[in-house]
């Protein structure tokens, strides 16, 4: 390591805010200092799609920490300054207002920023995006008066905002060229109950159909035009269509990048006073090369890793992912990871909207998605932590009886970890 | 405004004023008090905003009963479960919980 310096942390997001904290709970006792690109306070996204946008909504906070709480920790922020380069071999970064800071560890918690749609008139005004408060704030405001409401993209992001519009009786368009909505993330079975679950909201889902432009009327947006020429007609329009990794400061320092920053099993980078987490770093997963996921769970459980080692308790990361996703009445609920798996079965049932889709590969279970079934999801937490196996012929004795499989879970995991 | 006791691990009490609507995670976290993680953001889907309410105090009496959901996450949270836990993200403070004693478990993580 190199000897003088703070632990910079570049990007002050959910996982760059956890570093900092975890550093202090580790009893770091060096100086640390978050430099984040945008003006606020680090605060959370996941409500911004979701609580934020709720006509009632309470105003709850969506900040991490009150601004006391950084000087309480002696957490050094500079919001608002964007890190522009890394000098590795002087141990430096440099930020957008010219200062040049040395660093004895820097951490890359850079996020990722929105693909954008790049087709004619999507600049215009009238088309929104979601990942900053910025964007929830601008969006909010046009959501109060819009009467219809075109999503481009059937992302989790895009389902839960149409939940959201229907509650407020906006009219709700969501189109994907996907078959299913949230396609890429969860299981047919899973997303077939999604499909019909906004339907019955009354969101009027069109799969399988591509946007060619964005008609503008009086240098607004009024609509999109589909490939097929068909016209559909919008005052307001969300676009969500995926995240590219922030990783251009690591790849301009030289350092591996491949759709993110590439890490080791300890979530280092090639240079050992460089590590990366949270949504911008491709960490190792065995069988499935090296990964890049976006979620809380991920974003601070990475962190936490990280903040050990920095702290000297070297781990290497190896935590089960886990995500959710809020959707009107409905509470999804992901653990492990689901890509690949050859074999689904389905316990409880969809039609009353409780149910659990296990996914298996090669006989061996993968991951879970659970619809209002939290017991079946904290007891895959278990399962998939401590490696318990359960066979397809077990899930099915378990089907009907979620009580059972908690229970199994529990008593296996207090055996493999007493 | 209505105020409640934290009442630490290490036994250290301290009063909180919160705003009516803003339910005790989300004051706590806001306030800078450890205890408290809040990981999911409210939505009842981390168990690291467990606390030890006392059902016998007066004030506890106004809280909404735990639904489903909670049980199954105060099943996995990391510190004891006990006939007195509860997601802290769950209970939204009304003028009754004025003087309500809330208790932090040892640990959220
Ligand atoms: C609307 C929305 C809803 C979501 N809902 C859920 C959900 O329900 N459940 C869930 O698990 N996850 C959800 N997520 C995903 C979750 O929020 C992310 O996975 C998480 O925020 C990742 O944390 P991060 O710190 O890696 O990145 P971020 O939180 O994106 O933070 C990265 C920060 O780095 C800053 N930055 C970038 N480059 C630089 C630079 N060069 N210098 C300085 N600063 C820089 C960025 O401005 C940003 O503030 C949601 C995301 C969004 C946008
Ligand atoms: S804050 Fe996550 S369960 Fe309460």
């Amino acid at each position: 390591m190199s000897s003088s310096g703070p632990v910079i942390i570049a990007g002050a997001g959910q996982a760059g805010f956890q570093v900092a904290s975890s550093l202090r709970d580790e009893g770091f006792a060096g100086d640390v200092l978050l430099i984040g690109e945008e003006p606020e306070f680090p605060y959370q996204r996941p409500p911004l799609s979701k609580a934020a946008l709720e006509a009632n909504h309470n105003g709850a906070s969506v900040f991490l920490r009150p601004p006391k709480f950084f000087e309480e920790k002696k957490i050094g922020l500079q919001a608002g300054k964007k890190v522009v380069s890394i000098d590795r071999a002087g141990g430096s970064v440099t930020t957008c207002s010219g200062e040049r800071i040395p660093y004895q560890h820097l951490v890359l918690a850079t996020g990722t920023r929105n693909r954008t749609l790049d087709i004619p008139g999507s600049k215009t005004r009238g088309v929104f995006y979601l990942r900053t408060i910025a964007d929830a704030r601008g969006f909010g405001e046009q959501l109060e008066r819009a009467k219809r409401l075109v999503i481009i993209g059937a992302g989790f992001i895009g389902m839960e905002v149409a939940a959201t519009a229907r509650k407020r009786s906006i009219d709700t368009t969501v189109l994907d060229i996907a078959p299913r909505p949230m396609a890429r993330a969860i299981t047919a079975a899973t997303a077939n109950f999604f499909h019909n679950f906004h339907s019955s909201l009354g969101t009027k889902i069109r799969l399988g159909v591509e946007v060619s432009e964005i008609v503008v009327e009086n240098g607004a947006a009024a609509g999109v035009l589909l490939q097929t020429g068909e016209r559909v007609d919008a005052d307001l329009i969300l676009v969500g269509i995926g995240v590219i990794a922030n990783s251009e400061l690591a790849s301009e320092a030289g350092l591996a990048v491949q759709n993110g920053i590439l890490v080791d099993e300890y979530l280092k980078t090639e240079d050992q006073n460089i590590s990366a987490v949270g949504d911008c770093a491709a960490f190792p997963v065995r069988s499935l090369g090296n990964i890049r996921i976006e979620s809380v769970q991920n974003a601070t459980d990475q962190a936490r890793c990280v903040a050990a080692r920095l702290a000297g308790r070297v781990d290497c990361y190896t935590n089960v992912p886990w995500f959710w996703s809020d959707q009107s009445t409905i509470k999804l609920q992901i653990v492990g990871l689901v890509s690949g798996h050859d074999d689904v079965l389905v316990a409880g049932s969809p039609d009353e909207a409780c149910f659990s889709a296990f996914c298996f590969r090669n006989g061996s279970l993968v991951g879970i998605e659970s619809v209002n079934r939290p017991a079946d999801h904290m007891a895959g937490r278990r399962l998939l932590r401590h490696g318990i196996p359960i066979s397809q012929d077990q899930v099915e004795d378990f089907k009907f009886d979620v009580k059972a499989l908690e229970a199994y879970a529990r008593t296996a995991a207090l055996e493999a970890c007493p | 405004m209505p105020s409640i006791i934290l009442i630490h691990d290490d036994g250290t009490r301290e009063t909180l004023d919160v705003a009516v609507g803003t339910t005790i995670m989300h004051a706590v976290v806001a306030a800078g008090k450890d205890g408290i993680v809040g990981e999911c953001g409210g939505s009842a889907m981390c168990a690291t905003c467990h606390v030890y309410i006392d059902r016998d105090q007066e004030q506890a009496k106004s809280l909404p009963d735990v639904s489903a959901v909670e049980d199954a996450m105060l099943d996995s949270a990391t510190a004891e479960r006990r006939e007195t836990s509860r997601l802290s993200c769950q209970l939204r403070v009304t003028e009754a919980f004025e003087g309500l004693e809330v208790r932090l478990p040892e640990r959220q993580l």
